[in-house]
């Protein structure tokens, strides 16, 4: 880990008093935190504490009535916005999971990943009709890049089945690659490791491990499972009914009183 | 064998399809000759039905959309490119057909892109996340909206489309059968160009980026916009296929028939098409639509006598009510259709 530390750079994203209601329900409360960048950054928090609420804020699926979101292009510019949005946050860079799987069950392996590669395809949809000149090219330059992704996920074997018919934790694993072939900066995470057995688990965690390794991206987890939040995250955020009880390293985290209260329960 | 008893209205339904087909020949109803044209007159009829079709299950898979305007679709496009056919050479003053029909079939295409963008711009993008029903109510409100507009820009008379195919019917296999098979010429082009279109399509969402974004919007909404892919965008472009499908239909249709109002109505047809194939197949409507097309013109020619000897009918008509018996069929034992979706979720 000490080896990864040395890496973390300035803030490449920040939420500033970020509050989020649906009719009378308080998803968030005035939540802020940063990530910076190259770091690998988990939210944690019991059921309901408001966890993919933040991820979904984050990605712009959702439209916070408070706060601001700061996130750093790729020219080094800090841009600021009051919401997200998906389209938006998928051109700046920000890739995700899905904690219930969103793959696109019809389409192989192949094709899923290769959907991550939708942004860089810059030629226009008659040259792509055709398959001639620029665009073929294109198509096959973005082949290879998902053939190495492919690779790195050891799916080789699976490149033209269709999802569907995956079992789960390999499933998990496309949708991984789907978010890896945009070529993410910031990629989120959504319970990466969620109804996996021990092994699973042990092959996701390598996966993020080496991404933020070799890659450099910077990665913001949710995740229940403690142990491997833990093991794998250079700062952790902990949430509770909303707002934000805890932020600081695992080992400042773990012995936090109001976070230990808020897992284990604490008698009124 | 389990599945054959969990499968087993299916199965008897194929079955029941296969005896029709069969029966005819078998029971000697039919010369050979005879036979093989009903089934060719069917194909044809066919075709056109899936080619309707498959302008709904377009919009339904990408957008979820039951698409009510696509008959009407199919009416305005032919509508006008009969009459852009009959204006151009007043226009340009170059009298030539070939001219006139490619320049109209142009117009009209991009006409059909400027109502996909319309469609998107003043009732999708307002109406995203709304109940199936409501967009629904929206489509039946377009399709009486280009039902009249249609009418007002371009008339309501009975149009042609000359598109000059030889329309003399040929004689066919003449050794194989007794009397051979009459077929026509404009018929056979028409099934061609119909089939064109298809492969075009299926290579289309099949082999391109946009293909492929198509039908990852069709899988999942959330996440093909989390990868960056605009649903706006991937609408607009959906609505412009199905309607240059409509607009190839119609061309089609009104050629051999004539463009007039009733043409919207072939959409009706292509309900129980979309209900045998699976809504969100894009096979399962080509099957479909071949089934629909042949089984009718099969129950027509066929059944239709038979009945009248028996129970002392007048006869006629079956052609009307064949398909949509056929697809409550389909509803009472497998309500996904032939090839559709069992689940449809969408969160």
């Amino acid at each position: 880990m000490s080896n990864r530390d040395r890496h973390i750079g300035d803030v490449l994203l920040k939420i500033e008093n970020i509050s989020l209601s649906f009719g009378g329900v308080k998803a968030l409360t005035d939540v802020s935190f940063d990530v910076r960048e190259h770091e690998v950054r988990a939210i944690i928090g019991p059921n309901g504490a408001g966890k993919s609420s933040m991820l979904n804020v984050i990605n712009g699926v959702y439209t916070p009535q408070v706060g601001r979101i700061t996130f750093r292009d790729a020219d080094g510019k800090l841009l600021t916005f009051d919401h997200m949005n998906p389209r938006r946050a998928a051109e700046m860079g920000i890739a995700r999971t899905f904690q219930s799987l969103a793959l696109f069950k019809g389409m192989t392996v192949l094709d899923n990943i290769m959907t991550g590669r939708n942004l860089k395809m810059k030629s226009n949809i008659f040259l792509q009709a055709v398959r001639v000149g620029p665009a073929l090219a294109e198509e096959l330059q973005h082949r290879a890049f998902v053939e190495q992704i492919i690779d790195f996920l050891e799916i080789q074997a699976y490149r033209k089945t269709p999802v569907g018919r995956l079992p789960y934790g390999l499933q998990k694993r496309v949708d991984l690659g789907r978010a890896l072939a945009m070529q993410p900066r910031l990629l989120l995470l959504d319970e990466p490791m969620a109804g996996m057995n021990v092994e699973e688990k042990e092959d996701m965690c390598r996966f993020i491990l080496d991404v933020n390794d070799e890659f450099g991206t910077t990665i913001v987890l949710i995740e229940h499972d403690m142990s491997v939040v833990m093991d794998i995250s250079d700062r952790v955020v902990v949430l509770d009914y909303g707002k934000k009880i805890g932020d600081g390293t695992p080992d400042e985290v773990r012995s936090n009183q109001a976070v230990i209260d808020a897992y284990l329960g604490v008698a009124h | 064998m389990g599945n054959l008893k969990k499968n087993w209205p299916i199965v008897t339904l194929a079955v029941g399809i296969l005896i029709g087909m069969v029966a005819p020949l078998a029971l000697g109803l039919s010369a050979p000759g005879f036979y093989v044209e009903v089934l060719l007159g069917g194909l044809m009829a066919g075709v056109l039905y899936s080619l309707v079709a498959l302008g709904f299950v377009l919009i339904f898979k990408a957008s979820g959309v039951f698409n009510f305007a696509q008959g009407a679709m199919v009416l305005f496009a032919a509508l006008a490119m009969a009459r852009l056919a009959e204006w151009i050479p007043q226009w340009i003053g170059i009298d030539s057909r070939l001219v006139a029909n490619s320049l109209a079939f142009l117009i009209a295409m991009a006409l059909m892109v400027g109502f996909a963008w319309l469609v998107e711009r003043l009732v999708l993008r307002h109406l995203v996340n709304q109940e199936g029903v409501v967009l629904l109510m929206a489509t039946l409100g377009i399709t009486y909206f280009i039902d009249g507009v249609g009418q007002t820009v371009w008339g309501s008379d009975i149009y042609e489309i000359n598109l000059g195919l030889p329309k003399t019917p040929t004689l066919l296999a003449d050794g194989l059968f007794q009397g051979g098979i009459l077929i026509n010429q404009e018929d056979l082009v028409a099934a061609l160009v119909a089939g064109l279109l298809v492969l075009a399509l299926a290579l289309f969402f099949q082999k391109t980026p946009t293909g492929r974004a198509l039908r990852a919007v069709a899988d999942d909404h959330q996440a093909a916009q989390s990868i960056g892919i605009p649903l706006n965008r991937i609408w607009v472009i959906v609505w412009a296929v199905a309607g240059i499908v409509a607009l190839v239909a119609g061309m089609i249709w009104g050629s051999k028939l004539g463009v007039q109002f009733s043409l919207s109505l072939v959409a009706l047809k292509a309900l129980p098409v979309v209900i045998l194939g699976g809504l969100t197949s894009v096979p399962g409507a080509i099957l479909g639509g071949l089934i629909i097309g042949v089984g009718e013109k099969f129950a027509e020619v066929f059944l239709g006598p038979i009945l009248v000897k028996t129970f002392d009918l007048a006869g006629g008509g079956i052609e009307n009510w064949f398909a949509y018996v056929l697809a409550l069929l389909f509803l009472l034992v497998r309500p996904e259709g032939l090839f559709g979706e069992k689940h449809i979720d969408r969160v």
